[in-house]
């Protein structure tokens, strides 16, 4: 076990189509919001640590040394750390361990994606080689949908009843993103419009999927020290989980799903969490789809393995249920995808500092932050609470 | 995209780079296998898993695997997904199923398409596609060597 580790700071874009910046524009406003909410000179910082999904999606390579300047990183190390759709999650556990390691006291973390400018889901079938799996998979939906199908058949779960519990939480979360000033869609939505919206991959709908969004996100950790040193509200990382999975899609089970549950039980280990439903008050669980979102619930021990459309239909994981999930909107509403982990570890750190503004979760103290990344490759969990 | 809305300039670019991707001798040769019309696996000596697509080493007991089997070209669907959306540079036009199936005998899930049956009403689909349902492959007449030699599987009667 390393040093204690605190966020000191957050900044966020606000997200969506950002036509009216160039990309490394984009970053400098979320670096400059940390700097200017911490107050810490740039000049202090250790190190840097940057993320975008993988380059070919704004086409251009090695974006941490196109950001440089941005990054305020010349002169210092800087290091690139890339997980797919996980990478912001990755970026906050690459600033973690490079201060809980005792190397630097002050870590830069920026992750950032300006999906708009490029073909997203034509970047989404490179994760894939292209001699077995890329034509069958290709892009995000795809995959999810067959992880849904397999999961629903599993547990009997009847197709009306996941749909509704979809619906309730795409209506649910585009509500809650008015709340988020950061968020990109908002949207009053309607039963008929979620439930009779065009098909992307049956049964998934164009409501219960993640938009294409611009956007970038920049936290800065600390040491112990120089949170003393500060007079800041400070989110400690308390837990860190994360789990990868064999390359080959028909090789292992992804409906009770090893990298997402050993991740979570990893973190809940380390912060000393046996019942996550009890004791956490908000979840950023990653929810680029609905039906996704519902296994998430199940596989983080929130539920039992086929209950998480019962419990979401009951309002166990509203706003203003046991378990708040996505008060932000989450990732349905928001997905610069190299940012968006690390978006999920800002939420949990405002809420647990009770910054987090119109969805504030009243007296949040323990928060879980979650990415997933690849073809349902890799998972990563994150637990930060108010009290060392 | 409509620039009437847009104040500033947008730099159209495009980079096509090609690839030479090599197989390597356990992959080349389970495509010449396509070529014949067969599927082959390797087994592991250890684990005793029958992996198809066929492997030079099992990814758990990480050992070589250099028994050759010929497996069955039936199977079970494990689960599948209609996909409506058409992706930049995949040859497969919607709408198509993909589907993971266990080719009898196998210890993996092969990843391949599901056809043979109308797809342009996803209703209908869903009450005719099932879990657990038995198909077969059916080959394109051309064989070029690669993945797309099965044309899908089809359920059986």
């Amino acid at each position: 076990m390393g040093r204690p580790v605190a966020i000191i700071g957050v900044g966020q874009t606000k997200h969506g189509r950002r036509f009216d910046v160039s990309y490394p524009e984009l970053v400098k406003e979320a670096v400059d919001a940390v700097f200017e909410i911490t107050g810490i000179d740039p000049g202090d910082i250790d190190g840097v640590v940057s993320g975008t999904m993988p380059s070919m999606m704004e086409g251009v390579a090695l974006t941490h040394f196109y950001f440089a300047d941005v990054l305020r990183s010349v002169g210092k190390p800087i290091m690139k750390t890339e997980t797919c759709g996980s990478t912001g999650a990755s970026l906050a556990i690459t600033g973690y361990y490079w201060v809980a390691s005792g190397m630097a006291d002050l870590v830069l973390v920026v992750g950032s994606e300006k999906m708009n400018e490029g073909d997203s889901q034509a970047t989404m079938t490179t994760v894939l080689e292209p001699f077995y799996q890329r034509y069958f998979i290709a892009g995000a939906p795809g995959i999810f949908s067959m992880q849904s199908q397999e999961w629903s058949v599993r547990f009997g779960i009847p197709e009306e009843k996941i749909r509704a519990a979809a619906t309730k939480l795409t209506i649910d979360h585009h509500k809650d993103a008015f709340d988020n000033p950061y968020a990109h869609i908002k949207k009053e939505l309607t039963e008929d419009e979620v439930n009779n919206a065009r098909i992307i991959t049956y049964p998934v709908r164009l409501w219960d999927v993640c938009p294409n969004s611009d956007g970038a996100c920049a936290v800065i950790f600390a040491s112990e020290d120089k949170v003393r040193q500060m007079d800041r509200k400070p989110a400690w990382i308390k837990g860190v989980g994360y789990s990868g999975e064999e390359y080959w899609f028909g090789d292992s089970d992804k409906v009770v799903w090893q990298s997402a549950i050993q991740a979570s039980r990893e973190a809940y280990k380390m912060a000393g969490i046996t019942n996550p439903i009890e004791q956490l008050d908000v979840a950023e669980v990653y929810n680029p789809f609905t039906f996704q979102e519902l296994l998430f619930y199940e596989c983080f021990g929130f539920c039992d393995f086929g209950k998480a459309c019962d419990e979401t239909l009951k309002g166990t994981f509203a706003r203003d249920g046991k378990l708040a999930c996505d008060p932000s909107g989450g990732t349905l509403c928001t997905n610069p995808i190299g940012a968006t982990g690390l978006i999920r570890v800002s939420e949990a750190a405002l809420q647990v500092t009770g910054q987090a503004g119109d969805h504030q979760i009243p007296g949040a103290k323990l928060a879980l932050a979650h990415a997933m990344g690849g073809v349902d490759q890799y998972n990563a969990v994150l637990i930060l609470g108010s009290e060392l | 995209m409509d620039t009437k809305k847009m104040d500033y300039t947008i730099l159209k670019d495009e980079i096509a780079i090609p690839y030479e991707l090599a197989m390597g001798p356990t992959w080349t040769r389970f495509f010449e296998g396509f070529k014949q019309e067969r599927i082959y696996a390797t087994r592991c000596p250890k684990c005793k898993r029958v992996l198809v697509p066929a492997r030079s080493y099992c990814p758990r007991c990480f050992v070589e695997t250099d028994e050759w089997l010929e497996v069955s070209q039936e199977g079970t669907i494990v689960c599948w997904a209609l996909t409506e959306y058409e992706y930049f540079a995949i040859p497969i036009k919607p709408p198509y199923i993909g589907a993971l199936i266990k080719l009898d005998g196998t210890d993996t899930n092969f990843l391949h398409l599901v056809g043979g049956i109308d797809l342009s009403d996803p209703e209908y689909v869903r009450k005719t596609i099932k879990n657990g349902m038995k198909v077969r492959a059916v080959w394109n007449p051309e064989k070029k060597g690669t993945i797309m030699d099965i044309k899908y599987f089809e359920p059986m009667k």
